[in-house]
């Protein structure tokens, strides 16, 4: 769809626990097809420290209710005052923005990797690519037990496999200590990540040392999500490139990425 | 409704809403949010001869009502925007100036040259005020014999009305900018961004790959309304203002401070179609106090 600036109504305010929440945004309008992989870029109103918009991944779609989701872990004061939205109030709200996942047109085996609030922008990938019967396994990292949510919603799509930096929960260590990331690796035909950027390195590498195609969601920081500030430049083989126009999903063969 | 049509020189504003150089792309970015067309003006991009990569990433840090940028004037050239961009905007029924800059006076000549045969470019502003480049930019715009070695030498090729975009970087604006009108200017465009810096105390390393950028937002809006009055005060050529300009009244501020138009910067980052809002604003503003036209109260401030 168009990409549109419009209040959306908070119909839900989901908490998760602490530090990570899932708000439901509803528009007036009807909602035209959003793909995997772009984002929303909400204003926090009223706030004397914070100034741009907050980019967020567009976590899941309802296009009966016409609402869209995003995943908010808080970090900072942005993301803490969105957390607090009260069902009922509307958030300004910039969408459908950036580029999205390349989808395969046959039927393949495919592996998702997510750390972090990475994960939400794989979300709506798992879906489609289990809508159209693909093999789908989710490996997620976190630093504890407690940063590992919506797990459940994740197993409806795949079979899904965790780390826990502590050891809390799934295998320790990091994503790229997990066998599925490392022996098993060649059973799969294609890679998706997003997550921190030494994250994603790590799988990048992994993917290039076995040939098998891997498309990475990158987070750099930006002023306007469309394209006209170049701020969140990233290095490719093609110069730089707008990570919220030309991104934020990239093949890990267009990134200039050290790996 | 008022008139809210403005001259420019030779250019025929069909109201004094502009938008800044380097927060709308070519104009074509915003197609999506608004009809680019009722604006009075569009900047586009800051373009130089020579294509050019830009600084390296982190660009950008956000601040109190306010963002420091150090993008570096990345582009793909004048002859990349005259093949491929300027086709696309002949669909506008607006004033597109471009916004022309360089390293050195002879790129500066050379750029000013392509835009030139530019039939539907009726204008360019002269960028001596940019803040991220290591060579050119600014430094062209700190003196007043920098200024008139670049304005007078741009002005013998350039033939269409051009404004030449001054720096707040600067001691006396006032002086800079009668150097400017001496040289050949047909207007005056001010601020470009401030020089400023951001650190991060955690890691103990500056935020930006550059360590100093260019301040926008409204925290400069009051230095950038002292600017433009000094320099109302001090020249004859018409003034197109800009600052941390966020609304109508905030523009109006700018045209009782002087300017007879204004520029929409980082606004545009924030609200796509805050413009058009502007545009709207300015007038209602303009039946509230009863006045026809906008002109009524460019330079109005009542001291």
């Amino acid at each position: 769809m168009r990409k549109t600036v419009q209040n959306l109504k908070v119909i839900a305010n989901l908490r998760l626990n602490d530090d990570h929440h899932i708000l439901r945004l509803q528009s007036a309008d009807k909602l035209e097809q959003i793909h995997p992989g772009q984002f929303a870029n909400l204003l926090v109103e009223n706030s004397s420290t914070v100034f741009l918009r907050r980019p967020f991944s567009i976590y899941s779609v309802d296009y009966t209710l016409n609402t869209i989701s995003v995943y908010i872990k808080i970090i900072g004061e942005g993301t803490r005052a969105l957390s607090k939205a009260v069902v009922g109030s509307e958030i300004d709200t910039m969408f459908p923005l950036g580029n999205k996942f390349t989808l395969p047109t046959e039927k393949e085996k495919i592996l998702l990797v997510g750390g972090g609030s990475g994960v939400a922008s794989l979300m709506s990938l798992a879906q489609s690519l289990h809508e159209k019967s693909n093999e789908v396994a989710i490996l997620i990292g976190a630093r504890s037990s407690k940063d590992l949510v919506e797990l459940d919603e994740f197993s409806k799509y795949g079979t899904v496999y965790t780390t826990t930096e502590d050891g809390t929960q799934g295998v320790k260590g990091y994503v790229t200590n997990h066998p599925v990331l490392d022996l098993e690796l060649s059973t799969f035909q294609r890679v998706y990540s997003c997550g921190p950027e030494p994250m994603m390195k790590a799988v990048a590498k992994k993917a290039k040392e076995k040939s098998i195609f891997c498309e990475l969601s990158l987070e750099n920081t930006m002023a306007c999500g469309f394209g006209v500030c170049l701020c969140c430049i990233t290095k490719t083989i093609d110069g730089h490139k707008c990570v919220c126009t030309d991104g934020p999903v990239f093949n890990i063969n267009i990134l200039q990425w050290e790996i | 409704m008022g008139d809210l049509t403005v001259h420019i020189h030779n250019l025929k504003l069909k109201n004094p809403v502009l938008t800044a150089s380097g927060t709308f792309g070519y104009g074509l970015e915003y197609d999506d949010f608004i009809d680019v067309s009722r604006l009075g003006g569009i900047v586009v991009k800051g373009t130089t001869i020579h294509p050019r990569q830009g600084n390296d990433y982190p660009r950008m840090a956000e601040t109190a009502s306010g963002m420091l940028n150090s993008v570096g004037l990345q582009n793909k050239g004048a002859k990349y925007f005259a093949t491929d961009i300027y086709p696309k905007l002949l669909k506008y029924d607006t004033n597109i100036l471009v916004n022309v800059s360089g390293s050195t006076i002879e790129e500066y000549i050379a750029c000013a040259e392509i835009i030139n045969e530019l039939d539907h470019i009726p204008g360019i502003e002269l960028n001596i005020s940019c803040p991220n480049v290591k060579e050119g930019g600014m430094a062209f715009g700190t003196s007043c014999a920098s200024i008139e070695a670049v304005v007078s030498a741009v002005r013998k090729v350039y033939h269409k009305t051009m404004v030449v975009k001054l720096s707040p970087n600067v001691t006396d604006i006032g002086e800079l900018a009668r150097s400017a009108e001496a040289s050949g200017a047909d207007s005056l465009s001010l601020i470009n961004t401030l020089m400023g810096m951001a650190i991060d105390a955690e890691s103990r390393r500056p935020i930006l790959a550059t360590i100093t950028g260019g301040l926008s937002g409204p925290a400069v809006k009051p230095i950038a309304l002292r600017q433009v009055w000094e320099v109302a005060k001090s020249v004859k050529l018409p003034i197109i203002g800009m600052g941390g300009i966020m609304n109508a009244t905030d523009a109006i501020e700018f045209f009782l401070a002087g300017a007879s138009a204004i520029q929409v910067g980082t606004a545009n980052y924030l609200d796509p179609t805050i413009t058009l809002k502007i545009i709207d604003g300015i007038d209602d503003y303009l039946n509230r106090h009863k006045y026809s036209s906008i002109k009524d109260i460019i330079g109005g401030l009542q001291v």
